[in-house]
């Protein structure tokens, strides 16, 4: 009988081709390389300076999300900045080059690289996934071990479909209890980064585990797992279960009849064993838990939506006090009834079919104010057309809403989707940095419950008052 | 692939603040390049550069003191968020070769290493006290050394740092993993017939 593993341990040992020595790392297998416009070139460029191939074209995948307009100029989706334009043209000459599968511009299944892989069935439990994008943690809901890595390494993995990785330690966040309603799974992890910090899962590998986990659907496992960069670990996982198989079950690119069989088979002893080892444990109890809200300038500054700013008084800390000074927020005060002037719902945090349905059924016969707008961002073309098919967009229409084409739009603010200076947008999104959604954009980063609340308000409003 | 790192003797530019995440570093916006060269004209844009493009001048990097330094010294959790190299390229164009700080980001410290931008993590007492120096001594020297991992601070106070092993080597011989993965295709093809890839 072997010692007792990890869910991580499990897929991490799969994965080595060679074991890591005091003298080198690891050799890690990577079975599934997720591409896309902004961190790929000079990866690309790196192979062909030294005459390499994509060793597994097969193995990766290549989509446009960053930089990709929302709106339809004429029937479609026209890039004006310049500079964009070339790195999506890049991304497209690079894939046919080197015979790399890629949704481009016009594809239907286009969408936001970390929305699209598990949508399309290319994320499976078990596999190793990466991606030039610190989100790729969003996998780990699959219990797929999934984490960013930078564009020298996008080169390692399109040369040789492998990393070298020194192993790292693992961590248990458990969460008991039950979410209260209109408290949702965003709420949960920015409680969970809130209360281990931004850099709390440092050098580890979170499993999220505990009854709350288990009730979870797909789409807010996703949300969890997608933040756990935020709480600066390299990747978060859950461990997969029938919610997962039901979810995976013919999609494109899952396994069918026999060999859907043999995966489930396979897919159930991805779990981690009892007794195993974590090398840090942390138990939340969701039951106490309200919807959260941040307020500063990073995903760990983050309140009940309902509760007053952290007092400074008493504390000597020079961010928090720079934080308050470029949010243009009082310490002491409520967020509730803040002037919200933009609300963005999407991203790879929140912009899945489950999360419209959230937002819309606020929406549903209510407007949003006239002081603020919003803008709905499906995360991929298809969940705009079921959200079309659902009648969602009409919902968001009708209430005055933005309704978008797919991309990362509005939260990293590279396609010309952005907050101005000095305005307050609640955002779904995963980042509330300076400048993150716009130079001088002040971001509350929210549930989608509580970003259309606010819409309709105009204002920070509690959804729990609208339910 | 970078030039072998050699010992370093510089002054150093403070940026003390902790949790500086790279959207900071190189804001998104500079993303849209195809290379890897000329981010340094953009390293911490908007914390350098007022709304009309004038230097602010309380920020570090501005310091008539900090041109020509090759260290940045910075608190903790530095280069924390988002996975872009873009970060160490901008650090790098700027001419640094190393930065100082209390802690690193896992990411961040990896795509550093990778472009021979050396991180050194010191401990807290000590991260203090040279911030302290730097803010009044702006042209204070510190040398640091790879090989044996010290790093010679003012006020003759030396510490040493830690680095894996691998990283170090790769830094020190300029060794490019790149191709040291290359070099290892027949066994990571012999690993995927066995493994069913």
């Amino acid at each position: 009988m072997s010692a007792p593993r990890t869910l991580f341990e499990k897929v991490w040992d799969a994965h080595v081709v060679r074991a890591g020595t005091a003298e080198a790392p690891a050799v890690l297998y990577v079975d599934l390389h997720l591409v896309h416009e902004v961190t790929s070139p000079q990866a690309f460029t790196a192979l062909r300076e030294r005459g390499l191939r994509v060793h597994r074209p097969d193995r990766t995948v290549a989509t446009m999300d960053h930089s990709t307009p929302t709106v339809l100029t004429g029937g479609r989706l026209a890039v004006t900045d310049a500079a964009a334009g070339k790195q999506l043209d890049a991304l497209a000459e690079n894939c046919a080059d080197f015979g790399v599968p890629m949704y481009g511009m016009d594809d239907e299944r286009r969408g936001i690289v970390h929305v699209i892989g598990p949508e399309l069935g290319r994320t499976q439990p078990g596999m190793t996934i990466v991606c030039g994008d610190s989100h790729t943690s969003t996998h780990g809901a699959f219990g797929a071990l999934a984490f960013g890595i930078g564009t020298s390494e996008v080169g390692h993995v399109l040369a040789t479909q492998c990393l070298l990785q020194s192993r790292p330690k693992t961590m248990e966040v458990r969460v008991d209890g039950a979410l209260a309603p209109g408290v949702s799974a965003k709420d949960l992890i920015l409680a969970i980064i809130a209360q281990i910090g931004v850099s709390g899962g440092t050098g580890h590998v979170i499993e999220y585990r505990g009854e709350v986990i288990r009730a979870l659907d797909m789409e807010g496992r996703m949300t969890v797992c997608n933040m756990s960069i935020e709480a600066g670990a390299r990747a978060g996982m859950i461990a997969p279960d029938e919610t997962t198989f039901a979810w995976l079950a013919g999609r494109e690119f899952s396994p069918t009849g026999a060999a859907w069989e043999a995966a489930v088979t396979d897919w159930r002893t991805l779990h981690t064993d009892s007794g195993a080892h974590f090398d840090r444990r942390v138990i939340i109890d969701a039951s106490t838990l309200a919807p959260m809200i941040t307020w500063g300038t990073n995903p760990g500054m983050a309140i009940a939506v309902d509760a007053q700013l952290p007092d400074t008084s008493s504390d000597k800390d020079p961010a928090l006090a720079r934080a308050y000074a470029y949010m243009g927020l009082e310490p002491g005060q409520r967020l509730l009834g803040q002037r919200v002037d933009v609300v963005f719902i999407g991203s790879c945090t929140n912009g899945r079919i489950d999360d419209l349905r959230a937002a819309a059924g606020v929406l549903r016969g209510r407007r949003v104010a006239a002081n603020t707008r919003m803008l709905v961002v499906p995360g991929s073309q298809r969940v705009k057309r079921q959200a079309e098919r659902e009648g969602l967009a009409d919902i968001f229409r009708a209430a005055g809403a933005e309704w978008r084409e797919s991309g990362c739009s509005m939260c990293i603010a590279m396609n010309g989707d952005t907050v101005g200076a000095g305005q307050y947008a609640v955002s779904t999104s995963n980042r509330n940095f300076e400048g993150r959604q716009g130079k001088g954009a002040r971001t509350l980063l929210a549930s989608p419950l509580t970003a259309a609340a606010s819409a309709v308000a105009g204002a920070v409003a509690d959804p729990r008052s609208l339910l | 692939m970078s030039a072998p790192w050699t010992p370093l003797a510089s002054h150093a530019v403070l940026v003390a603040r902790d949790d500086v995440d790279t959207d900071q570093i190189i804001p998104a916006r500079f993303l849209t390049t195809t290379t890897r060269s000329g981010l340094g004209t953009h390293l911490f844009s908007d914390w350098r550069y007022d709304a009309t493009g004038a230097p602010h001048g309380a920020f570090g990097l501005n310091a008539p003191a900090a041109q020509g330094a090759a260290i940045l010294v910075g608190g903790q959790n530095f280069g924390c968020g988002s996975s872009r190299e873009h970060a160490p390229w901008a650090l790098s164009d700027w001419g640094l070769r190393a930065i100082i700080a209390g802690s690193f980001a896992d990411i961040f410290r990896s795509n550093a290493h990778k472009n021979g931008l050396l991180t050194i993590a010191l401990d807290a007492p000590t991260l203090a006290s040279l911030h302290a120096t730097i803010a009044q001594e702006p042209q204070a020297m510190i040398r640091v050394d790879l090989s044996e991992q010290r790093v010679y601070l003012p006020n003759d106070i030396t510490a040493s740092f830690s680095i894996d092993p691998f990283s170090k080597r790769c830094l020190l011989e300029g060794l490019d993993e790149l191709g040291a993965l290359v070099a290892m295709l027949p066994a990571i093809e012999a690993w995927e017939a066995a493994c069913a890839r």
